[in-house]
């Protein structure tokens, strides 16, 4: 199957290419960029004007809730989730039952994805067996099976000492380790960020310092092991220093955020909204800016939306009960292209974070359109006007606090490995 | 308000109140035992001015307590919460002979609430209502003992009393 | 101006004139506590549920005493904690007991906010007796009705409240009441005891030293330490505590001469304040509870009635 995108604004930093021309696709691969493409009849092809097209967009931080936790979101559904929300590929997180800690679970989820997946799924395996912080997990038979990464997200691993010879062993096997950067004890029982709103409420408060002393401790680690090491959704003010300070030291560290910290403040808990809960929690004003410049000076290489479906029953509860996290595979693009709108980034930077940096850090071989690459692409319209619809989202779960937002941008069009995927089947 | 009537004038009221003083004075053979208890708001006031015409003519001043029946309406739902005003009865009723004291009698049911939260406050000998306005239209079996005039009215109607510096000036009846 | 709110769940969601008018009601109530027949027939045929899910002898008696003096029938319920354990959700509780048409739930809950979930899932009015850490908005009017009955007056008023204002309901709803009705608050605590950004919820000041809190202070409000939730991080124990935030005779007279001495209650003798404070001329403790069951009558009044108007 042969596929011509015409007329589309292509944007690949990997290339430093932004012009408006057409694509071809021959065999699932890249074939030819270049103004006025002209093929043989019968050439199936999209008319992208008006449009972005890019690299296959990569969320490299999502819970797909399969197996064990299925009433919740599976890979049907996960990726049916992210093909909606214009992503081609994305990386699952171990915190499932049981926990992607062997080569049997991971084998799962990549033999379902191929049989009934919408996009690609890439594993994370766990840090330690079960993700219990205890011994190591067999990374290396983790890294063999599929995996991409490790990580005990959720679970952040408590002792030092197991984390610095996590990051080594990981670093020997050529596994790039992914941290939940949170101190537990200082999480204690907080249920939202520790802050004005936080007093007011009367909830448990969560500090800042409790994600900055574990970021800390772990870019330390990294620098001392000389291993990579990649943190997960950063949501403070002084990570994103920390991980600057780092970067400029040498540190092999890489970290994500979450378009939910740069969007919103812990504001949106009033009410006590448990859609506005999750781990880490929304945070004030200053760090959102503080996100917002990490994104713009490079800081923050990439944006992930550690998607967490949780059933209604799990959410429609008192404020404590509630559980902690939010979904974001559909509303991720809008949300970051704002980013663009409000001129914190470039078109160019915001296709790096959510698609060329992700595959880089995790060697994922994809996030370009050079000649010859896979051909996953997502064009996007970003004059795109929708409304955030429970009863529409293509995940099984509704917890977003973004339901009822009006949008601006969106996927015009999915292609995974050459073929059009159409999540709507 | 221009279909308003005047049905009493300040000199008018004062006539009434008089003479209504008197009947009190006259049926209860003097001032013995006898109190006087307004209703909140308007009836309070003319049990003062009751009180005061008593001095004037028996030289005696008989005890004077004020009623809220706010608590004991029976329409609470249907109105909605209306503020509740202090109820102050300074002195016993058991064994008193009450006068009940308001400004108009209409369905009664005021005057039924009133009953009630007196029997709750004490054991009186007996109650007696006297009124300014009788303007008929009653639901329950209640009759005042005092009435300053009968003013036959439409359910329509309203019978405003109005106060300056909790002396009546007027009584109006209103066309609505 | 009338009272239109179905729930009272937090003083915060309350005007200055709401307040007014409770506490006015509130007064007026009073006469009937002191009459021989304590009762009024204005609920009567009213169902109220006492739900509470953490133990309070004062605050439950309290609303089921105001609840029986107005004629409404009032039931409690104190569900077990084999319960809880069994799985029912709080939404699962409150829709049975909406089976039994209950005009108004009265509800304490150890989860800050759940009235508001609550409020959403039944018809009734809710009432709060009191949410986690978040407001006890009985609690704050009572304490108010008893600061207005000494001095006629809540505005200008300098009040200190001492103690763990983290934990403690009682002080966020005092704080959203007083600030309302223009006092001035002072408070003073171990720094681990003073939440952040607690001067941004009123006129609040927050104070170094206990002295500094009560220094001319028309009230002296003190708050109950309790060792099990305090823990051990947040302080070395009783007896340090009560060297630095203890209130006794000594440092009470840092207070104006006239100043009043509150207390929610239960009171640790000895720990937050001395016994002679307690017992003192300046105590007003058992004027609160007394206030409390005329401000809770004046609250279900005022919610039984906005019902209708909605």
């Amino acid at each position: 199957m042969n596929l011509l995108i015409k007329n589309g604004r292509i944007i690949d930093p990997t290339q430093k290419l932004d012009q408006t021309c057409d694509l071809l696709i021959e065999k699932g691969k890249i074939k030819e960029i270049g103004k006025n493409l002209v093929t043989t009849a019968g050439v199936k092809s999209i008319d992208a004007s008006g449009c972005y097209v890019t690299p296959g967009l990569i969320d490299m931080h999502v819970h797909l809730r399969d197996p064990g936790l299925e009433y919740k979101e599976d890979i049907v559904s996960g990726t049916k989730s992210a093909v909606a929300g214009g992503f081609t590929s994305v990386c699952c997180m171990p915190n499932t039952k049981p926990a992607i800690d062997n080569k049997a679970v991971a084998s799962y989820i990549i033999n379902k994805t191929k049989a009934e997946g919408f996009c690609n799924v890439f594993p994370v395996g766990a840090i330690t067996q079960g993700s219990k912080g205890e011994s190591l997990a067999e990374m290396g038979e983790l890294k063999e099976s599929g995996c991409v990464a490790v990580s005990d997200d959720g679970h952040p691993v408590k002792s030092s000492e197991l984390m610095r010879r996590a990051l080594q062993y990981a670093a020997g096997i050529g596994i790039p380790l992914i941290t939940h950067a949170e101190d537990l004890d200082l999480v204690g029982a907080g249920m939202m960020n520790e802050g004005f709103t936080s007093t007011e409420l009367g909830l448990k408060g969560i500090p800042r310092v409790a994600e900055d002393i574990a970021t800390s401790r772990d870019v330390l680690l990294a620098e001392y092991t000389g291993a990579p090491i990649h943190i997960a959704h950063v949501s403070t003010l002084g990570s994103v220093q920390i991980i600057r300070e780092a970067k400029a030291r040498g540190v092999k560290v890489t970290c994500e955020t979450a378009p939910h910290y740069f969007t919103l403040t812990d504001d949106a808990v009033r009410g006590y909204n448990t859609n506005a809960k999750m781990n880490p929690p929304l945070r004030e004003a200053a760090d959102v800016a503080a996100i917002k410049a990490g994104l713009q000076d490079g800081t923050i290489d990439c944006i992930a939306t550690d998607h967490a479906p949780h059933h209604l029953d799990e959410k429609d509860v008192e404020f404590d009960a509630a559980m902690n996290g939010i979904v974001g595979l559909e509303t991720s693009l809008p949300l970051s292209l704002k980013l663009v709108s409000d001129g914190v980034l470039t078109l160019a930077q915001l296709v790096e974070k959510m698609s060329c940096n992700p595959s880089k850090i995790l060697s994922l071989g994809r996030g370009t359109l050079v000649v010859g690459a896979i051909a996953d692409i997502t064009v996007i319209d970003p004059a795109m006007e929708w409304v955030v619809d429970a009863d529409k989202l293509a995940s099984k779960s509704k917890n977003s606090p973004f339901i009822g937002w009006k949008m601006l941008g969106g996927a015009r069009c999915v292609i995974v490995a050459g073929k059009v995927v159409d999540s709507r089947s | 308000m221009s279909q308003d009537t005047v049905i009493f004038d300040q000199a008018g009221i004062a006539r009434a109140l008089t003479r209504i003083a008197h009947e009190i004075l006259e049926k209860n053979k003097g001032t013995e035992d006898l109190v006087l208890v307004g209703i909140r708001s308007g009836g309070d006031h003319l049990a003062r001015l009751l009180r005061d015409r008593i001095v004037e003519i028996e030289g005696v001043e008989i005890p004077l307590g004020t009623v809220d029946i706010t608590m004991y309406r029976d329409d609470i739902s249907s109105r909605g919460t209306l503020p509740v005003g202090k109820t102050e009865i300074p002195f016993a009723l058991d064994g008193k002979k009450i006068i009940l004291v308001d400004e108009v009698i209409f369905t009664g049911r005021t005057i039924r609430a009133a009953l009630d939260a007196l029997i709750d406050i004490g054991r009186p000998d007996c109650i007696q209502l006297a009124v300014l306005i009788d303007r008929g239209h009653r639901e329950l079996p209640i009759r005042p003992d005092f009435v300053g005039r009968n003013v036959p009215t439409a359910r329509d109607e309203d019978i405003c009393v109005f106060f300056d510096h909790a002396q009546p000036i007027e009584v109006r009846l209103v066309k609505s | 101006m009338s009272f239109r709110h179905k729930h009272i769940i937090a003083l915060r969601d309350l005007s200055k004139d709401d307040i007014e008018q409770l506490l006015n009601t509130a007064e007026s109530m009073r006469e009937i506590n002191n009459r021989e027949i304590k009762k009024v027939p204005t609920l009567r045929g009213k169902t109220i549920i006492n739900l509470f899910y953490e133990s309070s002898t004062r605050t439950r008696t309290s609303f089921e005493i105001a609840g029986k003096r107005l004629s409404a029938d009032t039931v409690n319920i104190a569900p077990s904690n084999s319960s809880a354990t069994k799985g029912e959700t709080l939404a699962d509780t409150a829709l049975n007991l909406l089976a039994m048409k209950p005009d108004i739930i009265v509800m304490r809950h150890a989860v800050s906010g759940s009235h508001y979930f609550l409020a959403e899932k039944v018809n009734c009015s809710i009432i709060n007796a009191g949410d986690g850490a978040h407001e006890h908005p009985s609690q704050g009017l009572l304490d108010m009705l008893t600061i207005k009955d000494k001095f006629g007056r809540l505005d200008g008023l300098k009040v200190a409240i001492v103690g763990d204002i983290t934990h403690s309901r009682v002080a966020r709803s005092n704080i959203q009441g007083l600030t309302k009705l223009g006092s001035s608050i002072f408070l003073a605590g171990p720094p681990t005891m003073i939440p952040p950004g607690v001067e941004r919820l009123g006129n609040v000041t927050v104070c170094a030293t206990m002295k500094e809190a009560i220094q001319d202070a028309d009230v002296v409000m003190m708050l109950r330490i309790q060792q099990e939730r305090q823990g051990k991080t947040l302080m070395p124990n009783a007896r340090e505590y009560s060297r630095y935030f203890g209130l006794n005779p000594q440092n009470l007279q840092y207070a104006r001469p006239d100043a009043m001495v509150m207390h929610p209650g239960p009171i640790n003798r000895g720990v937050e304040m001395s016994s002679y404070v307690v017992d003192g001329s300046q105590s007003h403790i058992l004027k609160q509870v007394e206030n409390g069951v005329a401000v809770r009558m004046a609250m279900l009044y005022h919610v039984c009635g906005g019902t209708a108007v909605e």
